[in-house]
């Protein structure tokens, strides 16, 4: 395999997570087909970094494969290809995509997710409490007569207070913003040291956003804790995360220092993406998106630039050659487009 | 956004009411709700994460748990009267005259069917229609939604969340309705992707003159969907009126902590604000003004006394002792 350059922030300290051209294919086989070989590629050879402490951001277009990179850098899912090393300074890096039975509970003790859709996370038989309490039981890291106390700590925590009143509820007593606060809780109370965090707090209004958002972050400075923060809002990312990279159909198209990106984009996806976002005044008017309509397929992709067909400054070149790798710019991002 | 019809509403609520019953007693999340929807009408529906917002809608709909129950009230759709009707008489209403984004994408589809077979399903089972046009208008419909229509046969599993989120826009409004209840339908899109669904959403609205309620947290989302916005605290709209009074002028001091700090994405990096205090419990609502113990303007009346309703203009009121002056 070649060797690939994924961007290290800090020289000499060894990242936390080094992903290597990871790649996730889910075949397709079904009557609405008759290609027999066909398959979706959802993470198509992706390779970045996470330092220690550091809050990496993850946006990109609905169903560009954010979810499942943050599923297999946790390992609830297994890549078609590549690597994830993981370092966390006791013993040498491991690659988690081998891990196998005791190993494997300790990383799980290590790394916890936070799904996307908290409707379909927790499990309705179980209360909060159990809910909560569970990482703490199956990693065995708190003594029983404890629990009661830290799960109410935790639920204070990211503002289900009193705690009484939510510990012994089901989660179809909840709000949606109540029980992404469950799912929040549950994944920081045996105090990872790798989060990823899959759109957290999309059901949440400012003001409790932002006390969940100042939550994460000083768990980040008083642990260590490294995050992967995918997120449809700029806003969110650019207050979580120093480093953000942009997805579009399993590739990473744009990625480095947030404010860099979010300033000075300079993929025309990225760019794109920034001029949607919506400006929060009735009165104000926004300039049209400028990338043509097109339904962006993961569907066997051909192999040119992923974003050719909607590109607006797409030209023969762009057509006659495979998709570009990313390469630094100035503004100091890593871009892949042969224009930019 | 302006230019909604004035026309008779298609939805008019009155002192609606829904309480969840529970071991510790009534959870009071709809209590005491008024407001009507006109004809082609956009009313976006915003307060705190747990004030009721979807509560208000599942009633609506009469797709309530077994321990929810409508304590008074009356929900009137075009001169019928909902709250008294049977499931069997509600289910006549059901997707062809009020439809519903679920805020759970999970709760549109049965996880062991393809998302085109249920989605032509519900066309058969509501409009007449041959498999062909079925087959047709789902292919319409995942176009709408900016789906890959090579996911028609695909199960909900396949699918990504914002792709299940789009899938359940499609659903509802596969049967044209009247009115659509679009509880938090864009959380896990992209703001490309939510621009272009808001747009077609509006064409929709514009086409069939179809009524919309939007619940969101998306203050710039309700900024340009809504024609009229309704602020929901702790079971009760405290606020109502024109989504250009309601940013510019608002009148009700919850409101006003709503709009104080948007995280901006490329202006200046502040400190964001945070609202105070604890949320209120449902179980036993603060007396008076429900919003007073967190309230920076509180008086001794807003402890004891339920607070008036205080018109602004027409289109326009609040529920406060002390409403902030324009
Ligand atoms: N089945 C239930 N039994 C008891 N309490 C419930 C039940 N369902 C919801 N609740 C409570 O009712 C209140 C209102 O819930 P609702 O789902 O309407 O809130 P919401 O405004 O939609 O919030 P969010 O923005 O977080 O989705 C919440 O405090 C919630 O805990
Ligand atoms: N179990 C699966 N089987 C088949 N295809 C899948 C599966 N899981 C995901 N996919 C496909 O992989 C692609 C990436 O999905 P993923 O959930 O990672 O997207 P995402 O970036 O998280 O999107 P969103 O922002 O909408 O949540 C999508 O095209 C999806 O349909
Ligand atoms: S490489 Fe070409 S098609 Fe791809 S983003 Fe750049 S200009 Fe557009
Ligand atoms: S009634 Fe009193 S406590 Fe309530 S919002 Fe108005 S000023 Fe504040
Ligand atoms: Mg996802
Ligand atoms: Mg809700």
């Amino acid at each position: 395999m070649a060797v690939v350059d994924t961007g290290v922030t800090e020289v000499g300290t060894r990242p936390l997570i080094k992903v290597e051209g990871l790649e996730k294919r889910f075949p397709v086989a079904s009557h609405w087909f008759r290609r027999s070989h066909s398959s979706v590629h959802a993470v198509d050879g992706i390779s970045f970094e996470l330092a220690r402490g550091e809050s990496f951001g993850l946006v990109g277009e609905s169903g560009c494969g954010k979810t499942t990179t943050g599923r297999l850098l946790v390992r609830l899912a297994e890549p078609t290809g590549g690597h994830v090393l993981f370092d966390d300074g006791e013993g040498a890096a491991t690659d988690i995509t081998t891990l196998r039975g005791e190993e494997l509970k300790t990383f799980r003790r290590k790394a916890q997710m936070i799904f996307q859709d908290p409707y379909e996370s927790l499990n309705p038989r179980r209360t909060i409490f159990d809910t909560v309490a569970e990482p703490l039981k199956v990693q065995d890291a708190c003594p029983p007569l404890e629990r009661l106390d830290r799960v109410s700590r935790m639920l204070e925590m990211v503002g289900l207070s009193p705690p009484a009143t939510y510990l012994f509820r089901y989660p179809h007593e909840l709000s949606g913003g109540q029980r992404q606060r469950v799912a929040i809780a549950r994944a920081l109370i045996i105090e990872p040291i790798f989060v990823v965090a899959d759109e957290p707090t999309s059901m949440l209004d400012v003001s409790i956003r932002t006390g969940v958002m100042n939550l994460m972050e000083s768990l980040a400075e008083r642990l260590g804790i490294s995050y992967l923060y995918i997120t449809h809002d700029l806003a969110v990312a650019r207050y979580m995360c120093s480093r953000i990279a942009v997805m579009y159909l399993g590739k990473i198209v744009e990625m480095g220092d947030t404010e860099a990106v979010l300033q000075q984009p300079k993929h025309p996806y990225t760019q794109a993406l920034l001029s949607a976002v919506p400006i929060p005044d009735p009165t104000a008017t926004r300039a049209p998106v400028r990338i043509s309509g097109g339904v962006a397929t993961p569907l066997d992709p051909p192999p040119r630039c992923r974003f050719y067909s909607r590109c607006p400054i797409a030209d023969d070149f762009c057509r006659d050659n495979p998709h570009p790798a990313l390469e630094v710019k100035d503004g100091g991002q890593r871009v892949a487009c042969y224009k930019a | 956004m302006n230019g909604q019809s004035t026309s008779a509403p298609v939805l008019r609520i009155e002192d609606l009411g829904m309480y969840y019953g529970t071991r510790s007693g009534d959870v009071k999340a709809v209590d005491g709700v008024s407001f009507a929807v006109g004809r082609g009408e956009s009313v976006g529906l915003v307060g705190e994460s747990g004030c009721g917002k979807s509560s208000i809608a599942m009633t609506l709909l009469k797709l309530l748990p077994e321990n929810g129950r409508i304590v008074g009230g009356r929900i009137v759709l075009d001169g019928t009267d909902l709250a008294p009707l049977s499931e069997d008489q509600m289910r006549t209403h059901r997707w062809n005259r009020i439809a519903m984004v679920f805020q759970a994408a999970m709760n549109s589809f049965n996880p062991v069917y393809t998302v085109g077979d249920q989605i032509i399903e519900a066309l058969e089972t509501h409009i007449e229609t041959s498999p062909d046009v079925s087959m047709e208008r789902v292919r319409e419909l995942f176009e709408l939604v900016s789906l890959d229509p090579g996911f028609i046969g695909r199960y909900p599993h396949e699918y990504s969340g914002g792709m299940k989120q789009r899938a359940g826009i499609a659903m509802a409004l596969a049967c044209e309705p009247d009115l659509l209840i679009a509880d938090e339908p864009t959380t896990a899109l992209d703001v490309i992707v939510q621009d272009r669904i808001l747009k077609e959403l509006r064409d929709v609205q514009q086409a069939l003159n179809m009524s919309l309620i939007y619940i969101s947290h998306d203050m710039a989302v309700i900024a340009e969907v809504s024609h009229t916005v309704g602020v929901m605290y702790a079971g009760r709209i405290v606020e109502w009126g024109d989504t250009v009074d309601i940013f510019q002028n608002p009148m009700h001091p919850y409101t006003q902590t709503l709009m104080s700090a948007f995280p901006s994405v490329t202006g200046p990096k502040h400190e964001l604000a945070m609202l105070g205090g604890e949320p209120p419990n449902l179980l036993n609502p603060p007396t008076g003004c429900r919003f007073h113990p967190r309230c920076p303007y509180a008086t001794d009346v807003c402890k004891t006394e339920e607070p008036p309703t205080v018109e602004g203009s027409d289109t326009h009121w609040a529920a406060c002792w002390h409403p902030l002056e324009a």
